[in-house]
């Protein structure tokens, strides 16, 4: 079974080399609308400071979020999908395998870039730390409830769209922690309350999401 | 409560526009409802026939 | 004495029961509500600080209410209809969710207005106000799934999905906002500490709250009917119903 799983994990890196522009869209999706906030919200250095983690965290959340719609839907469209499912390795465990290789793919990369952003909003060294952690700790959470979405919409006309508006609602209480915890270290009280509360999002999520989404799965595509 | 005037009850010590913005407004979304209703389960037996 | 508690679980036998407590609960909820406004403009004093503009909360509160009342009605007839594989309870979520919405914008629209007079801007980033607006997306994330979806079986079973993960993650979204809006709250008050209530303005406020809860039973089981004339049509109780029915 764990070599089935790492088979599907291999098997999705590879395929997302070889689209390596679905990956480079997303980073460049991230570093584009982490820009423009500057330019409507204007140059001034507190301000930008000020709303710093929340605007990354707002473009990290709609970047991871544009890539959702691809993690079943190549599968669902040559059939290997039906093949998984009707597999015997549990689906839940397939679709948490095939969620960590898309958050490997288009979250992760966002975790990485994040810093270089964050410099553009002068935001202080010491907050660094703390806006990486959360979202390398909140972006796999975003994935894990994305792919609820993504299931429950598979095939759907305007999936992308829908899919935005199951998923963002479930996502705000990741958002407000997740933002909040760089917010509170600036206030000087420290960001590993919201970061504790992230790494239990992640844990919950990582449990329970997989099984809801393998539910959805078999909803659409029956 | 006395409200002395029908003027007095409407003015609703000035806060007229909120209070009747309020109540008018949830009167509509009511009657809205209800007449999409109807009319939801009217082309319902028509399409059956 | 044995209950058959599926009697009524085939739109066959439910639809004229539907009729019938549409009609009850409608005309309850008329009753209720003339009372309460009576109780509510007429017997309820005014307010000592927020003068008159208070009595709006006669509608809001209940409507409030409501909205969060029906969101988890309707995650209980997902389950019950993903739990037993029931059409009638699909089609009793679906026919729940836009009643809930309405609800959820008149609690939206009138606490907007409350908020003016009393805190100067129309809108209050308020825990309860940005719940209730978030809770206003999730009805509209799972009726615009359901008319995404062609194949009303995969509809009701995505939406059922969809509305059971809203519901449990109803109380994370809520204590999350609370949390955020304490943080950055500034000097202003928060909605949710109401004004020391007169016990004839808590009255009123009550008999509102069962005036909408009747409305919105009635306005369900009206929705049902027409969602269960839709989808079975081509059964003989329907065509029957459509004959004797009046143009």
């Amino acid at each position: 079974m764990i070599a089935a799983l790492r088979c599907v994990i291999q098997r999705d890196l590879l395929l997302a080399a070889r689209r390596s522009s679905d990956v480079m869209t997303v980073v460049l999706f991230f570093v584009i609308v982490v820009s423009l906030f500057p330019l409507g919200i204007g140059p001034e250095p507190k301000l930008l400071r000020t709303v710093a983690p929340g605007v990354l965290w707002v473009a990290a959340l709609l970047a991871s979020m544009l890539a959702l719609g691809r993690v079943f839907a190549s599968d669902h469209a040559d059939g290997t999908l039906e093949q998984m499912m009707l597999g015997a390795t549990p689906l839940g465990l397939i679709v948490a395998a095939k969620v960590f290789a898309h958050w490997f793919v288009t979250g992760l990369p966002l975790v990485l870039i994040s810093p270089v952003l964050a410099l553009q909003f002068d935001l202080p060294q010491e907050l660094l730390g703390v806006l990486v952690v959360s979202l390398a700790l909140g972006t796999p959470v975003l994935s894990f409830i994305g792919a609820i979405g993504a299931a429950l919409t598979l095939g759907l006309r305007g999936a992308g769209a829908l899919l935005a508006l199951l998923v963002l609602p479930l996502y705000v209480p990741v958002l407000i922690i997740g933002a909040g915890a760089a917010e509170a270290a600036a206030a000087g009280l420290g960001g590993s309350a919201q970061l504790l509360i992230l790494g239990a999002m992640l844990i919950v999520a990582a449990a329970f999401a997989p099984w809801a989404a393998a539910a959805a799965l078999r909803i659409s595509v029956e | 409560m006395n409200w002395g005037s029908l003027d007095n009850f409407l003015a609703m010590g000035g806060y007229g526009l909120y209070v009747w913005g309020s109540y008018g407004v949830t009167l509509v979304v009511v009657v809205v409802e209800l007449i999409l209703l109807a009319r939801r389960k009217r082309n319902a037996v028509e399409s059956i026939r | 004495m044995s209950i058959n508690w599926f009697k009524y679980s085939s739109p066959q036998t439910f639809f004229p029961l539907a009729g019938k407590l549409a009609l009850v609960f409608g005309a309850l909820a008329v009753a209720a509500c003339a009372v309460g406004l009576y109780l509510g403009f007429f017997v309820a004093p005014t307010d000592a600080q927020q003068g008159e503009s208070y009595r709006i909360i006669f509608i809001h509160v209940p409507a409030a209410w409501m909205s969060m009342f029906l969101y988890v009605v309707m995650a209980f007839w997902a389950a019950i209809g993903l739990a037993f594989n029931t059409r009638l309870s699909g089609m009793m979520a679906s026919a729940t969710a836009p009643t809930g919405a309405l609800f959820t914008f008149i609690a939206l629209w009138t606490g907007s207005l409350w908020g003016k007079p009393a805190w100067g801007t129309w809108w209050v980033w308020d825990a309860r106000l940005t719940s209730e607006l978030i809770l206003l997306f999730l009805y509209f994330g799972f009726m615009a799934l359901q008319a995404a979806i062609d194949d009303p079986r995969r509809a009701d079973k995505a939406g059922a999905l969809i509305a059971l993960v809203g519901v449990i993650n109803v109380p994370i979204i809520y204590f999350s906002v609370k949390w955020w809006n304490t943080l950055h709250q500034g000097a202003s008050v928060s909605l949710t500490k109401s004004p020391t209530m007169a016990a004839t303005m808590l009255t009123a406020m009550l008999v509102m709250i069962f005036g909408f809860w009747f409305y919105g039973i009635a306005a369900v089981l009206l929705r049902a009917r027409c969602i269960m004339l839709e989808r079975e049509r081509g059964t003989e109780w329907a065509v029957q119903y459509a004959k004797e029915a009046v143009a």
